[in-house]
């Protein structure tokens, strides 16, 4: 009895549908990884410790009240604004970028948890504003968005800054910005892409031009794209079999553990294999977006809507990208591409999603 | 809580559920257009996608046939093969080409030579073709560079096969050369076809034997399809076809023999030809100056690709087959037999000679200014009597002549199974006619006949062709194709597939007639003017001198006056048979601006009939032949 009553003490907070939902990426994750990195087999033990943390860190998450989390939003922010301009004047240079953050016992990425401060951040100032948003309230979370947005893509991390931009515009547009606004602000960035055309890096720029036509740079940018779509093409429909993917084994795929895991994944279980992914995550979003939709306070529910988003962006962007449909950006495919960073940060953003699920009628007062 | 939100609470809750509903559909609609582009991948365009997943994992890798072995009669090796490690560069995959050698220089010797001849091949080739800039490394060499080989990216340490010719120059005209493929050796192989079979084959034989058996030596090149990994590595073996290893060439050719014949050209130059007269296979034949043919192994470099170019002394002309010399004298035993053969002439019968011949108030000019008195036809071969076949040529006439000496082999081509031979000259009205463009030019004049009729004038003929019209002589008149492979031989079994001789016309001439030349050439080796160069010979041998009058400098040849003196020479000619009651070796030699055939020609016929005979070689040239009166011509 007092085993079981234990047990459920633990469990309380766990959202059960997400849990299960989450599981079956898992499985689908560990299971292309080991494919995946066949050359490298204790990726496959790492992914593993990489999961318990996660999901310890997504336990914890679970259990602070999303009032104490509105509370550390602030704190939170500014932290990550600090050590944004800290990796900007001190941050190691690795692969050309400066994106990580020297700390005495080791280094962090402070634009990993930019993902989760800003709508944190965003949510709290609209819940404080909450009836009264108007143009003013619009523009503060405007600034309170693209100042750490453009710190990240000077580092430059196309990627991250496109997550981070995604989750506080999902925010802003799901505290009501007013559409003709939102198709105002479309027209001018259309008119302002030449000039955001000559920000970017060359390299970004090169990556653009690769999509449109891989062909034409087929052993250098364009190789990733072709490669990968190869292997997607070749999987057909039900897929050339676990472990038996040539472009996997024989390595024409690149980064086949971390954002192209699902070139993998797509060779190796073709079409219906695809199906089955994009539902699992429909599923996830549609499971994120009901709680954000029943969430008691606006401060959640702009929450909650903007951690499902994200992962969705982080969905689409990847498959997109795997498939040639986008540009290459550093974005991994969720809770399936290796690598621990990510994993904690999507998993700490469920652990939230479960905690505004389970408090969400303890807040009539 | 604070109870001015909650009154807003229901109809915020409502704005916010519709902008999730919003948000919801755009998902969806992103998640459509995956699907489409999964479905379209993987299932509307799986087929293309399915291709090059292959074409990307399967590599076609030829497996090279082993070159043919080429070993003369005796089973002695004139051409193998040898397995050696070459650097070689793909200059196509490579940014900085000097960069590049430098560095490859920094861990391994690249002498200068290597260098000027990777430059020359670089500028015959096309940019992703492999070109050894190193090869013969040793293993120390190999195990540096293959160490460091990631590091100059482009490089590669390959294990190839060479071609290795163990006697060097002797023999280099019959064995000729390998050479790398060029753009005009791709044509012509794509034009026979054999396109598929040179995949990954890089050599071909340029000249000799190495060039006309190209097809037998190549062999028949195996494929095996390899999985291969995204560095271009093999992973495994998906299937295999062994190739076929080309065919040895087993010879006709004594290289012993030839050995002794070119020494015994000394420095000079010329060409000889030694057939087998009962089957026109070839035992010897020499093209001197000679080259070593293992220079173009590797790539010749510039250096001594030029030294062979642009000597005088033409050292890549094979004379025995397009070199074009008068006959001189050596053609009287022709002249003699179609005067018996056509009724002009009888043995007994003789011609006054006093020196001299007097046709239309022209003097010709016997080379004894005495004279031989009265000549007969035995005699008139044995001392080599001009005004003798003067007469004769004037009484038999142009066409008479060419029609008779057609069916020996002269100024045709003998169809020999190595390329380059030129045709020569068989002079007649009819070829006046066709050679000149005037009518005054193409007219024949009946003095021309004069001239022709001791081997001058226009004839002009190679040396193989006299070495077969001797050789017709030799063999009664019954001749075969001159050929130089005898079998070609399976390299994995061993079974041979012999070469038949292929007879030619027969000559229509008496046995009779026959037998008269043979004594007069005798007369010729063991009284006549080749007496000196058979003194002692063991066997008896029959034989004819002759000396080419060397008219004018050939246009192509360079004036140089420390020479020009010794180019204006006459030729020496000789040409012999032995035994000479029944022949086993029939020769004809050629000795450029030698002066008298009897001095320079003969004693290598000598030393090469000694040898052959009785296997014996005379380390002493034999003695020359006395320079006396009628020893001459």
């Amino acid at each position: 009895m007092v085993i079981r009553g234990l047990a459920e003490r633990f469990t309380a907070k766990i959202d059960g549908p997400l849990f299960v939902i989450v599981c079956a990426l898992l499985l689908l994750g560990i299971l292309t990884l080991y494919s995946a990195s066949f050359e490298q087999p204790g990726r496959i033990a790492a992914q593993g410790l990489n999961i318990v943390i996660a999901l310890a860190v997504m336990w914890l998450a679970a259990q602070v009240h999303p009032l104490a989390l509105m509370r550390y939003a602030v704190p939170a922010f500014l932290l990550v604004l600090l050590m944004l301009a800290g990796v900007a004047l001190f941050g190691d240079v690795r692969n050309g970028a400066r994106r990580w953050l020297p700390l005495g016992f080791g280094s962090i990425q402070p634009s990993e948890l930019a993902k989760i401060a800003i709508p944190l951040m965003l949510a709290r100032y609209f819940h404080l504003h909450e009836g009264a948003l108007g143009f003013r309230e619009y523009a503060v979370a405007a600034v309170l968005l693209a100042v750490p947005t453009l710190l990240i893509a000077r580092q430059p991390d196309l990627g991250t800054a496109l997550l981070v931009a995604a989750a506080g515009f999902y925010v802003i547009f799901l505290a009501g910005l007013s559409w003709k606004f939102m198709a105002g602000m479309f027209a001018a960035g259309l008119a302002s892409l030449p000039v955001l055309w000559g920000v970017l890096h060359s390299y970004q720029r090169r990556r653009f031009l690769t999509l449109l036509d891989p062909s034409q740079d087929p052993l250098g940018a364009g190789y990733h794209i072709i490669q990968a779509t190869i292997a997607v093409g070749s999987g057909g429909a039900v897929g050339k079999g676990w472990l038996k993917g040539t472009q996997t084994h024989l390595e024409f795929i690149p980064e086949r553990a971390t954002d192209f895991i699902f070139a993998v994944y797509s060779e190796e279980f073709g079409l219906i294999g695809n199906v089955l992914l994009l539902l699992l995550y429909l599923a996830l979003i549609a499971r994120g977006l009901t709680i954000a939709a029943n969430a008691p306070t606006f401060f959640a529910r702009l929450l909650a809507g903007s951690i499902t988003l994200t992962f969705f962006t982080y969905t689409f962007v990847n498959m997109g990208m795997a498939s040639g449909l986008l540009p290459v950006v550093g974005v991994p495919l969720p809770l399936i591409s290796y690598g621990g960073t990510a994993m904690v940060t999507l998993f700490f953003g469920i652990g939230m999603l479960m905690s505004i699920r389970h408090h969400r009628t303890l807040v009539q007062t | 809580m604070k109870f001015v939100e909650l009154r807003n609470t229901r109809q915020e809750l409502y704005h916010f559920q519709f902008r999730v509903s919003v948000a919801g559909i755009a998902v969806l609609a992103a998640f459509a257009i995956l699907f489409s582009r999964f479905f379209y991948l993987q299932v509307w365009q799986h087929d293309y996608y399915n291709t090059r997943a292959e074409d990307n994992r399967i590599s076609i890798v030829p497996i090279l046939p082993g070159r043919g072995i080429i070993h003369d009669r005796n089973g002695v090796v004139l051409a193998r093969n040898f397995s050696a490690y070459t650097i070689e560069i793909t200059p196509g995959k490579i940014a900085d080409l000097d960069a590049t050698i430098g560095q490859l220089a920094a861990i391994v010797d690249i002498p200068p030579k290597d260098r000027r001849r990777f430059q020359r091949m670089l500028e015959e080739s096309k940019s992703l073709d492999s070109l050894p800039i190193r090869t013969r490394l040793t293993d120390e060499e190999v195990a540096i560079v293959a160490v460091n080989r990631f590091r100059i990216p482009g490089v590669e340490v390959k294990a190839r096969m060479f071609r290795q010719y163990p006697f060097g120059e002797v023999a280099s005209h019959v064995v000729g050369y390998l050479g790398r493929i060029t753009d005009k050796d791709i044509e012509l192989i794509r034009e026979a076809d054999l396109a598929a079979n040179y995949r990954g084959t890089d050599h071909v034989g340029k000249t000799g034997l190495e060039q006309s058996y190209e097809r037998e030596l190549h062999g028949t090149t195996g494929f095996e399809q390899v999985e291969i990994d995204s560095g271009g590595r093999g992973v495994r073996t998906l299937s295999h076809s062994a190739p076929t290893a080309g065919k040895n060439l087993g010879l006709t050719l004594d290289i012993r023999l030839q050995e002794i014949a070119e020494r015994a050209f000394g420095a000079n130059r010329g060409a000889l030809i030694a057939l087998e007269p009962s089957t026109g296979g070839v035992l010897a034949l020499v093209s001197k100056p000679g080259f070593d043919p293992n220079l173009f192994v590797d790539g010749i470099d510039p250096a001594n690709w030029d030294a062979l170019n642009d000597s005088a002394d033409l050292p890549l002309n094979n004379r025995a087959l397009a070199g074009l010399y008068p006959p001189g004298s050596t053609f009287k035993p022709y002249m003699a037999l179609a005067a018996l053969e056509l009724g002009k002439r009888t043995p007994s019968q003789t011609t006054f000679d006093p020196g001299y011949f007097m046709f239309g108030g022209t003097r010709f000019r016997d080379f004894k200014a005495s004279g031989h008195g009265y000549v007969d036809m035995v005699k008139s071969i044995v001392v080599s009597c001009d005004t003798y076949y003067y007469s004769l040529a004037n009484d038999l006439g142009i066409d008479n002549i060419a029609h008779f000496m057609g069916q020996f082999g002269f100024g045709a081509r003998a169809g020999i199974d190595i390329e380059g031979e030129a045709t020569g000259v068989l002079p007649s009205a009819e070829w006046k006619m066709r050679r000149f463009r005037t009518p005054e030019q193409q007219k024949w004049y009946p003095g021309e006949t004069i001239s022709v009729g001791i081997g001058q004038g226009y004839n002009a003929y190679t040396p193989l062709q006299l070495a077969q019209a001797v050789a017709a002589l030799a063999n009664n008149g019954v001749m075969y194709r001159p050929h130089i492979v005898s079998y070609t031989e399976d390299a994995k079994t061993g079974e041979r597939t012999l070469v038949e001789p292929q007879p030619l016309t027969p000559l229509a001439v008496k046995p009779r007639n026959l037998e008269l030349i043979r004594t007069a050439m005798i007369g010729v080796n063991r009284e006549g003017t080749a007496a000196g160069a058979f003194a002692r010979a063991k066997y008896v041998s029959a034989g004819k001198t002759g000396t080419a009058q060397v008219v004018a400098l050939k246009q192509n040849e360079k004036y140089d006056a420390s020479r020009v003196g010794e180019r204006l020479r006459d030729h020496a000619l000789f040409i012999a048979y032995a035994p000479a009651n029944d022949p086993t070796i029939a020769l004809a030699v050629v000795v450029e601006n030698a002066g008298f055939g009897a001095r320079a020609a003969a004693p290598i016929a000598r030393q090469v009939f000694d040898f052959y005979l009785l296997g014996q070689h005379a380390d002493r040239p034999p003695e020359a032949a006395p320079v006396e009166d009628g020893d001459g011509d």
